[in-house]
């Protein structure tokens, strides 16, 4: 049984080299490590002599390549075209493995390392808001003399605040609106309509979205309230910003509830229609209840897609320095701005690294924030669900 | 029909509707919800439309003459556009082949008790704030890049994505379209990821089955029945990747040092996105630039909306013969 | 309590297709009446519409009468919801509420009706209602554990339980034990014997023996072919039925000849 028997074959004919014929023409199992020592070395004499130093990235990088070129004429030399095609394709889908790794572990990494430090030795930095930092402090810390001013806890406040609001628009209308789709309107073309638009919004670019929540609230306030410079600039507060946080988190809502209502058996509906119970009850007590475990965990999703939105945010909510609890007037800072204000507009542009570290420091908590919220939505929706026992 | 049957003195009438109402109202509520998402996404249109109109035609709608920022709003906005459309398209060549690499790697390759944790720790990724990789771009990748770029230049020069731009040298920040690019196409990358592995894990065990049963290696396996399968939801997904990176603002905002259009892509100081540049500037504008930035953003919208509905279009054209379902 | 069924000419519809055609039957009040025939004979169609939960079906609709006593319950005007809490129906599958206990899917008729009672009250129903569904002792000390736990057929008697609980007129059952081992399915055909004392049961059956077993009278319901409607091909005593059917095709199928 020699794989030249099929006409798909066009290496040389396979070498026996074991008693069995099955493993006949198969290179022995240590090829690949002979293989990738070579290649390591070679990697490492060619770096050298084409950098005239070391440089590690240059190696791996180097290595790789030859390593897969040389699995892949060794397997042609020994075995056959398809198994060195397979054994190519294989080794390149690993190699798109670890390309993807590098530069995800490379952002998870500079956010700890940048930021933890800062976080240990000024825990402070989470309980203090910006309102008594000025240039001149963070250039005394710079420059040794003083400890990091300042925190992020108004950033913290706006994007509770905020998202909270969004919250508040978006799961009524997401929840009722896929109720709408699953039990009322089957595939009629307002239904049809609706899912329609609702993946239209799912792709709003979110500084659109942030666009149209001012441009919104820009013409409510100059048409309703008045067209002064002072009403318009009114117009950037924590509310504008949860409107553009709603249009990004509604079609999510949507979405994931839609799909949680659609699992929930219409055995149970016809169930407790067959007790005399009206529809409306049916729905909210026995259909939502069946699948509040997923509902909630999509929500959990959506609510940690927007909190870290920072374009929306940006162009709504203005930019504050201090702690804001309200979200109908006054400028607030979420913590996504904060980071991007802090890197890009230094507290002292002369000496921005305080301001970088409060910045990183605030990235490695938003990452907690939004992590731990889809932590969570994956525990909602294993522990919290009904169980399915039974039949 | 045959009422005269229906015994007057019956307690438990069978009109009798108790709490009907209920039904209504909450049918109504339902209703409105739906009619609210409608009226959402026309006034997104509206208010967008409404609020550009003065830099679209400032001699209509405005007291001047032209725009601020060019003699006309096109003049303004396709270099911006270019840029977008360039940065998103770079990011999404890097990306692809990369996400099908994975994809295939979860459904096909990795051992399973790999594929599920590699597979979770995708989609946490995918929950990274884009600020986040902003700043990792900014501080971290842009000067790693530099000596490449360098490299690029010296021994690619003469294609014109790797040339100097006119009157600038290669950059010494590496704050570049091409590193934003890069910084984009990690974002895009989990997203992609995730809808590729998912049309390749739909693949009929069957058929796969079926071409193994034939003596087909691995990769043979996969040339025959996984990909003529997935071929439209892996366009949906470019295309869907695509629409994320067109919108993307942070990444480019922090990464990009930006400036008038050009094909260099390893120049500081050269070309802008949609996104960053009403990032940038809208907090500060007012008037006629901010009508400028409204409108730049339509345009955007416009763009990421026909993306999108291609992809949408894409997979519901080929839903019938993909045999799914 | 108990109520007579009247249909007269009912014809089932789906969309333009026809399910079942012309139906004249009269159901006595504390009977068991089975609905025996082969798939696909509208024999569940017709169930359904005794309390109306075929309009659940997109499209579909009744044209006729049927009396409830002397009520019409296709009469203009008539609330759907009222005719069920007055026809009970018991599913092909146990379908016990997986958020509820064992003491609130009993109890699920009335909570979810948003009745208020004391919990004496409560208790009362439960237990009687359990004790109606011969599952009392099995469940007294679970009740609070969810009803999804119990095994399939006291998950089927807990359904049952639930459906007496708000004391209906008549109860339907589809299929009640096709899902259920010969065991579980021996204590639903005892319980419906005890329940006939207060209620009028119809049930459907793809089981002949069970049909012989349970019921009073059993009606035949047979179609021509595909694409034809249903009928109620014969309808008399259970005992005639199997024994002595005075139409061919229900003699054929008694015994066993298709179907």
């Amino acid at each position: 049984m020699s794989q030249s028997t099929t006409n798909l074959t066009a290496g040389p004919p396979a070498q026996k080299t074991g008693s069995n014929s099955l493993t006949a023409g198969l290179m022995p199992g240590w090829t690949w490590i002979v293989v990738a020592g070579a290649a390591l070395v070679l990697g490492a004499a060619i770096t050298v002599v084409l950098s005239d130093q070391f440089a590690v990235v240059g190696w791996v990088v180097l290595s790789g390549l030859l390593y897969i070129v040389g699995m892949y004429l060794i397997t042609l030399v020994l075995e056959t075209r398809r198994r060195a095609t397979d054994m190519l394709w294989k080794n390149l889908v690993w190699t798109a493995f670890f390309i993807a790794l590098v530069p995800l572990i490379s952002v998870i990494w500079t956010v700890v390392a940048n930021g933890l430090p800062t976080l240990i030795s000024n825990p402070g930095i989470l309980t203090d808001d910006m309102s008594n930092v000025v240039g001149a402090d963070d250039q005394a810390t710079a420059a040794g003399e003083a400890p990091l001013m300042g925190g992020i806890l108004h950033g913290l406040i706006g994007t509770l605040t905020i998202t909270l609001m969004a919250m508040v628009f978006s799961v009524p209308v997401g929840l009722l609106a896929s109720i709408y789709l699953v039990e009322y309107g089957t595939d009629n073309w307002f239904s049809k309509a609706i899912r329609f638009f609702v993946d239209v919004m799912t792709g709003i670019p979110s500084i659109v979205a942030g666009l149209f929540a001012f441009s919104g609230m820009t013409l409510f306030v100059s048409t309703f309230i008045s067209d002064s410079p002072a009403a318009l600039q009114s117009v950037k507060m924590g509310l504008t910003a949860s409107i553009a946080l709603s249009v990004l988190m509604i079609p999510v809502v949507v979405r994931s509830t839609e799909e949680m209502l659609r699992v929930v058996p219409n055995e149970l509906r016809e169930a407790s229609y067959a007790l005399g119970v009206r529809k409306w009850r049916t729905i909210t007590k026995v259909v939502l209840p069946t699948a509040m475990s997923g509902i909630a965990s999509g929500v959990t999703l959506a609510i940690a897609r927007v909190a870290g939105e920072t374009a929306p945010i940006l162009v709504t909510a203005g930019y504050a320095v201090s702690v804001n609890w309200n979200v109908f007037s006054g400028w607030v800072t979420a913590l996504p701005v904060y980071i991007y204000r802090q890197l890009i507009n230094p507290t002292a542009p002369a000496a921005p690294d305080p301001a970088a570290a409060r910045a990183w420091a605030a990235a490695l908590i938003l990452i907690l924030i939004v992590m731990g919220l889809n932590l969570l939505a994956r525990v909602i929706a294993h522990y919290f669900a009904p169980q399915k026992s039974g039949r | 029909m045959n009422s005269t049957r229906t015994a007057p003195e019956r307690p438990r009438g069978l009109t009798v509707k108790n709490g009907a109402a209920g039904d209504k109202v909450f049918s109504g509520l339902t209703l409105a919800a739906g009619v609210t998402i409608l009226v959402v996404l026309a006034f997104v249109a509206i208010f967008l439309t409404i609020e550009s109109l003065p830099a679209l035609s400032p001699s209509l709608f405005s007291d001047q003459d032209s725009i601020d920022s060019a003699d006309s709003f096109w003049d303004y906005v396709w270099p911006l556009m270019a840029g977008t459309v360039m940065a998103s398209a770079i990011a999404i060549l890097l990306a692809t082949p990369v996400a099908i690499g994975i994809g295939l790697y979860i459904s096909h390759y990795a051992p399973r008790r790999i594929a599920t944790p590699v597979g979770y720790v995708i989609d946490l990724l995918a929950a990274i704030p884009s600020v986040v990789y902003g700043a990792w771009g900014m501080t971290f990748l842009a000067p790693l890049l530099v000596p490449i770029y360098q490299w690029l230049n010296t021994y690619l020069g003469w294609i014109p994505l790797f040339a100097e731009a006119e009157g600038a040298s290669v950059t010494s920040t590496g704050r570049t379209l091409l590193t934003a690019s890069i910084v984009l196409a990690v974002m895009v990358l989990p997203i992609a990821t995730s809808l590729c592995r998912e049309i390749f894990l739909q693949t009929p065990k069957l058929h796969q089955e079926a071409a193994q049963a034939l003596g087909a290696t691995r990769w043979e396996m996969i040339k025959m029945t996984v990909f003529p399968f997935a071929r439209a939801g892996i366009v949906s997904a470019v295309m869907l990747a695509l629409g994320r990176a067109l919108g993307e603002t942070m990444a480019v905002t922090m990464v990009l040092s930006p400036g008038v259009f050009s094909l260099s892509l390893i120049t500081s100081g050269r070309n802008g996105t949609i996104p960053a540049e009403i990032a940038l500037n809208f907090p500060e504008a007012f008037g006629m630039r901010q009508a400028e930035l409204i409108a730049a953003g339509l345009m955007l919208f416009i763009i990421t909306l026909l993306v999108n509905m291609t992809a949408r279009w894409i997979v519901s054209r080929h839903k019938e013969f993909s045999g799914a379902n | 309590m108990s109520k007579s069924i009247t249909a007269e000419d009912l014809n089932v519809y789906y969309g333009d297709f026809r399910a079942v055609a012309d139906v004249n039957i009269e159901i006595a009040p504390r009977s068991v009446t089975a609905f025996i025939g082969p798939s696909g004979c509208g024999k569940t169609t017709f169930l359904r519409s005794l309390n109306r939960m075929h309009e659940e079906v997109p499209g579909a609709r009744v044209k006729g009468d049927l009396y409830l006593d002397d009520d019409n319950i296709y009469a203009p005007g008539v609330d759907p919801v009222t005719v069920r809490s007055m026809v009970g129906m018991v599913f092909q599958r146990p379908n016990p509420f997986p958020t509820m206990s064992v003491r609130e899917n009993v109890l699920a008729g009335h909570k979810l009706n948003g009745t208020r009672m004391s919990k004496s009250e409560a208790d009362d129903i439960v237990e009687k209602a359990l004790r109606g569904a011969n599952l009392f002792n099995e469940v007294k000390d679970r009740m609070d554990r969810p009803g999804s736990g119990l095994s399939g057929g006291q998950q089927q008697r807990l359904c049952i339980a639930r459906t007496v609980a708000v004391e209906p007129d008549v109860i339907l059952m589809d299929e009640p034990c096709s899902a259920l081992d010969p065991i579980s399915t021996l204590a639903i055909e005892d319980l419906i014997a005890d329940l006939k004392e207060d209620y009028t049961v119809v049930i459907v059956t793809h089981n002949m023996q069970q049909a012989a077993r349970v019921s009073e009278k059993t009606a035949f319901f047979n179609i021509a072919g595909v694409g034809e409607p249903g009928k109620m091909v014969e309808y008399d005593q259970t005992s005639v039925i199997f024994n002595n059917p005075s139409n061919e095709q229900t003699e054929r199928y008694v015994a066993g000849k298709f179907g």
